[in-house]
């Protein structure tokens, strides 16, 4: 049994071939790579993301020369601090410490911002000073080592 | 005749309708047990990790610990390059404060990286405490989901990030996250966010943010090892995440949020 093909059939079966063979060659083109090796998204994108150079360098490379000041440190309130949270991102530092130097922030303001007075701060977890009232016009360093806040200077 | 031809056809209108309201149950019965089915599986918390050998990062802030000094927010924008622009923050700190009246004042003076000055005097506060705020790593996150070109994912150890070569910058995402997490770089033109430092975290290092943070109010941590410090912390304290009602499978945990929080 001989069965009717209208004309138009083999000619839009053609025209769909082309299509969808034109689709898979753009596609093999424009989709990159490592797309889809886990998810919706370019794997090589997770090394990308690996690549920005560090600028906190972490407490541990600090010790390895300060040593001093990790054993200082260690035997008053300020041991849990990492020495970045007032002396600023560290690594130019560690890399080359001859021409880096490293922060040494000093003034009232710097140690007030954590130790002024806010009533948002709960007294446990922080002890906290009235700038307007605690010896004004002396520097913090002058009578409190940063290092051991409660080992007073004179 | 003309009355057999009508049966007929009428016969045969009754029969396809049959027919089509059949296959029209069938299909709505299926969509809506699939929901029911898929729906069950989303609410579970903190969809299931897949590949097993790599952690899994959840987040601690501890709201009682933050005492607002902002070097948080201001470690993050050295280590990330992030714009100095009051405006552009990967992470932030806001201040909320209750007065007596029952108003909420909020503030957030540059992301609170210059530190906070109370404004409201001390007799008229009820309370007052800080949020620190960043990406919340979702692990059903809706920015990833909007995103035309998958240039956003979840990375397998759930951290959120940005392909920026893939990028197009169409701000469909900025818009889409509910915690206002995300921002458009002025220079490279393209989404910007928290990556929890994945580029110290693959270097074994803390993230910028918990680096510095001089009380420990942040935590990051392996959710899926059951003896880490994190999971100790979830066990003990009562955690809440921001917006459960959006569903979002938030992995950021705050302990003693209040309800003032949005």
């Amino acid at each position: 049994m001989k069965f009717y093909v209208p004309p138009q059939i083999p000619r839009l079966a053609l025209a769909f071939g082309l299509f969808i063979t034109l689709f898979l060659v753009l596609r093999h083109f424009l989709v990159p790579d490592t797309f889809g090796k886990y998810g919706h998204y370019r794997a090589a994108s997770l090394i990308d993301n690996t690549l920005p150079e560090i600028h906190y360098a972490g407490q541990q490379a600090c010790f390895v020369c300060h040593q001093d000041i990790e054993d200082k440190k260690a035997q008053d309130v300020h041991s849990d601090i990492h020495c970045e949270t007032c002396h600023g991102p560290g690594e130019k530092h560690v890399v080359n410490s001859k021409v880096e130097k490293i922060l040494k922030p000093t003034g009232r303001e710097f140690c007030g911002s954590c130790h002024a007075l806010n009533a948002a701060k709960l007294k446990s977890a922080i002890f906290q000073i009235d700038l307007y009232k605690h010896n004004i016009g002396k520097n913090c360093i002058e009578c409190h080592n940063p290092h051991q806040p409660w080992e007073m200077k004179k | 005749m003309s009355q057999s031809t009508s049966t007929m056809g009428n016969e045969k209108v009754v029969s396809s309708r049959r027919k089509f309201l059949k296959t029209a149950a069938t299909i709505a019965g299926a969509t809506i047990g699939y929901s029911w089915l898929k729906s069950s599986q989303v609410l579970l918390h903190a969809a299931e990790p897949k590949n097993e050998s790599l952690p899994w990062y959840g987040i601690v802030i501890d709201i009682q610990k933050c005492i607002g000094c902002g070097n948080c927010a201001k470690a993050c924008k050295n280590e990330n390059d992030v714009p100095k622009e009051p405006f552009f923050f990967r992470t932030w700190i806001e201040q909320y404060t209750v007065k007596n009246d029952g108003s909420v004042d909020i503030v957030s003076p540059n992301g609170g990286i210059d530190g906070f000055e109370q404004r409201v005097p001390t007799e008229d506060i009820f309370k007052s405490f800080f949020v620190p705020k960043m990406c919340n790593h979702c692990s059903k996150s809706p920015c990833t989901q909007v995103c035309p070109v998958g240039a956003t994912y979840e990375s397998p150890e759930g951290v959120v990030l940005i392909d920026e070569k893939y990028c197009i910058g169409c701000r469909y995402c900025v818009q889409a996250c509910p915690y206002g997490c995300r921002f458009i770089h002025p220079v490279k033109k393209v989404a910007n966010k928290c990556t929890l430092c994945y580029h110290r975290l693959k270097k074994g290092l803390a993230p910028a943010c918990m680096e510095v943070c001089p009380t420990g109010a942040r935590m990051y941590g392996n959710l899926r090892d059951k003896n880490s410090e994190i999971v100790k912390f979830l066990k003990e304290h009562t955690t809440q995440v921001l917006r459960p009602h959006l569903n979002t499978g938030s992995k950021l945990y705050y302990n003693a949020l209040s309800s003032e929080v949005r």
